[in-house]
């Protein structure tokens, strides 16, 4: 039979289990649009703005484990993706982001709406395609879903020229697609295995550090990781994007670790004379100055991404391949050889970290008169611990608060813009995931000025019916920034103060959603209490102390010994060097 | 001086030639120069041509250089581009042939004439186009003897040159 070729977009994406697709038509993707008119199984979500359209698709990935998929027209629509193709390669998430583009032969010409879509997306994408041969369609695309989710997902852009998308063509429902070239290492060398397990009977003072890699390898991965820690007894730290990798709750688990990680995460760090990293990437947020990282540590990195090797840190043995084949085989390794740690050393080891844990240094003054973050996520954890619950952030104060009061006791419920740092993410996202999970509670921390990023998707939650609640941690200022600006540039708070603020409560009203605000303490678990009750979306306007600060905090070019607990300490940057850090 | 599995120092400057087998398709040389410039890494030289037209490959040869923790990372973020089949140290796989080929074009007439054909001679060079003013050497040889041909032939009348970059490829009998 013959179909055009966009209807064999649709049944492509159909084969490839695909049910939902987030989007914005556009001239250039016009047949597209009249394809999924002429049909029932594929959902399309209607965005704003195609950022959200990308990070709707990574919040429906991250909660799901799925390929997100994205379809936005040519030119602008493409141009505007690129932030949203950028924040999923930097945090590893599956999409796929079909582009239309102008007809093959005024390619080049600068047509209307015509931009050099492979070009611009080249350095943001994991890989992408200009399709210019409709026989060629429908497996470039089902090639695309296989680079986005193998080795390390990410995002891959399927460039549509009008006139491919408009001719005819055969369809044949295609098995099992691989690509000629791109072949990811899954399983890590056996000897280097062995190596590891030796290397991890010896520890005294070891670590486990687990990033968003176990959620990328799925829930057997975060199975195993627990293994791991059961058998071997030694501490966990999660990275911002590995949170929920590792149980929350977990007595072993001993907090998120980097620049607003817990102090005896940090501190075990820095003095740990073993590590084993298990997807995750040394990112400059979490190791802090090089030369102070875990300066007496022998480090195991588990990653799929050789690349991700050496890369800031040297290691002493790499495994390169999935974090679940990875942690299965040092598993089975560690049983064959009724391997045991050194207990009494272990013992000492969390005598210690105990110590630095009874520091408590997540503890802040509370307030009668003013909401402080802190207690409103608090008390957001203690009405939510129990449910159903997603959450996505935005970014900044907000969204370190977030990683450092929630607690996860499973993958997939946590959704943050890490690698990029994106404001705007949390809320397109959570209607993502909403979609996905429509019978779950799902809450976005905001921070106001993050908020207005994205917040046209309001109009997008109000059409589908998303009971999207946004918890806005409402400081008036751009939070994070401010605070550097009162540590590092004396007190000169340069446009960081957000004047003209909606009245987030009538704007919530004016798309028909509940608005909530709550101004004292005492009002916020009635707040949280109605959020959650709500059978539909909701805007929550929380205001809380503006000058309030994320601690602890390592400053920028310290080691993670140099921690700071408090507005009392010495934040300012150790070196030349550190100034200049982001 | 630090040690990882991989052999990997901290300090000291190499120059490696590397050779990436990539399919031959659309903007494949552009991910390959995208990448450098977008991760800030050298190239020295870059040649790039199809050798296996039924397979559609072709061959990027590549000289680049920097710490040997750079230059791992460019062989790993090499091989994770997804059209790149192989990615094949030709300096760290011990014994390979290198060389570039070299265009010279000389304004040459009297006692010049003769001393630029004289020296040309010394480097193996070809007199590839003569006029009664000009000639036009071609040499191929490895990088070294091509800036010792130019630097003599300066003096000379240089007035213009076109190199290629460097092809590399190993030695002995082992498929790589």
């Amino acid at each position: 039979m013959r179909f055009t070729g966009s209807e064999v977009v649709i049944k492509t994406l159909i084969d490839n289990g695909v049910d939902v697709i987030f989007g914005y038509p556009g001239g250039a993707v016009l047949p597209i649009y009249d394809a999924i008119f002429k049909q029932n199984e594929l959902r399309h979500i209607l965005v704003r703005h195609e950022q959200a359209a990308v990070h709707a698709a990574e919040g429906y990935a991250r909660s799901t484990g799925k390929v997100g998929v994205v379809l936005v027209t040519s030119g602008p629509g493409a141009t505007n993706a690129v932030t949203g193709l950028t924040d999923a390669l930097m945090d590893s998430i599956p999409v796929v982001c079909l582009t239309g583009q102008v007809p093959t032969h005024l390619i080049g010409n600068d047509a209307f709406q015509e931009a050099d879509t492979i070009g611009i997306t080249r350095p943001c994408t994991k890989h992408n395609y200009l399709v210019k041969d409709v026989h060629k369609l429908s497996r470039t695309i089902s090639e695309a879903f296989y680079v986005a989710r193998s080795g390390r997902p990410g995002p891959v852009v399927v460039d549509l020229p009008k006139d491919v998308v408009n001719a005819e063509t055969n369809y044949e429902k295609l098995g099992k697609i691989e690509h000629r070239s791109y072949r990811p290492v899954t399983h890590a060398e056996p000897s280097a295995v062995e190596d590891a397990v030796t290397l991890v009977e010896s520890a005294e003072r070891p670590i486990i550090y687990s990033g968003g890699g176990i959620i990328n390898s799925g829930d057997r991965a975060s199975k195993l990781l627990k293994e791991l820690a059961r058998v071997t007894g030694f501490p966990v730290t999660n990275t911002l994007m590995g949170l929920g990798g590792y149980p929350g709750n977990d007595p072993q688990f001993i907090g998120m670790l980097g620049m607003h990680g817990t102090f005896e995460s940090n501190m075990a760090m820095h003095d740990c004379d073993v590590m084993i990293a298990v997807g995750a990437r040394f990112d400059d947020r979490v190791t802090g100055r090089l030369s102070d990282f875990a300066p007496v540590a022998k480090k195991i990195q588990i990653d799929i991404d050789r690349s991700s090797i050496n890369k800031n840190v040297f290691v002493d043995i790499p495994l390169v391949g999935d974090a679940a084949n990875v942690l299965e085989a040092f598993l089975a390794v560690w049983k064959k050889r009724k391997s045991t740690t050194n207990k009494k050393a272990i013992e000492n080891w969390w005598e210690q970290i105990e110590r630095w844990r009874k520091v408590d240094c997540l503890k802040y003054e509370n307030s009668q008169s003013t909401i402080k973050p802190q207690y409103a996520l608090q008390r957001l954890h203690e009405l939510t611990k129990d449910l159903d619950v997603y959450f996505t952030t935005e970014v900044g104060q907000h969204q370190m608060w977030a990683a450092q009061f929630l607690r996860f006791d499973e993958p997939h419920r946590w959704m943050t813009s890490g690698g990029l740092g994106t404001m705007g993410y949390g809320f397109p996202a959570a209607m993502g995931v909403q979609i996905a999970h429509p019978k779950s509670l799902v809450i976005d921390v905001a921070g106001e000025a993050s908020f207005l990023m994205n917040m046209q998707e309001l109009s997008t939650v109000t059409q589908y019916r998303l009971p999207v609640k946004v918890f806005i941690m409402n400081n008036e200022y751009m939070g994070m920034v401010r605070q550097w600006q009162e540590f590092f540039h004396g007190g000169r708070y340069a446009e960081s103060y957000t004047d003209s603020l909606p009245d987030f409560v009538a704007l919530a009203e004016a798309y028909g959603m509940k608005g909530l605000r709550a101004t004292k303490p005492d009002e916020v678990d009635d707040l949280i209490t109605e959020m959650i009750a709500h059978d539909g979306p909701v805007v929550a306007d929380v205001m809380v102390e503006k000058m309030e600060n994320v601690f602890p905090m390592i400053p920028a070019g310290a080691g993670h010994h140099e921690m700071k607990l408090g507005s009392d300490d010495d934040v300012a940057p150790r070196t030349e060097d550190g100034m200049v850090l982001v | 001086m630090i040690h990882g599995r991989w052999g990997i120092e901290v300090s000291g400057v190499e120059r490696h030639t590397i050779a990436c087998i990539v399919d031959n398709e659309f903007g494949v040389l552009a991910r390959v120069v995208g990448l450098f410039s977008g991760r800030g890494y050298n190239i020295e030289s870059l040649t790039v041509a199809v050798v296996d037209v039924e397979r559609e490959l072709s061959r990027i040869t590549l000289v680049t250089s920097g710490t040997r923790m750079i230059i791992e990372q460019i062989k790993a973020q090499l091989g994770r581009l997804v059209p790149i089949h192989q990615v094949i140290d030709l300096t760290d796989e011990g014994p390979h042939v290198e060389r570039e080929l070299a265009l010279l074009r000389v304004e040459s007439t009297g006692e010049k004439r003769a001393e630029s054909l004289r020296i040309a001679e010394v480097f193996g060079a070809r007199a590839v186009d003569s006029t009664q003013e000009s000639l036009v050497f071609e040499i191929t040889d490895t990088t070294d003897k091509l800036d010792s041909f130019i630097d003599h032939m300066g003096p000379l009348g240089l007035i213009e040159i076109a190199r290629t970059g460097v092809v590399a490829i190993g030695r002995g009998a082992e498929v790589p």
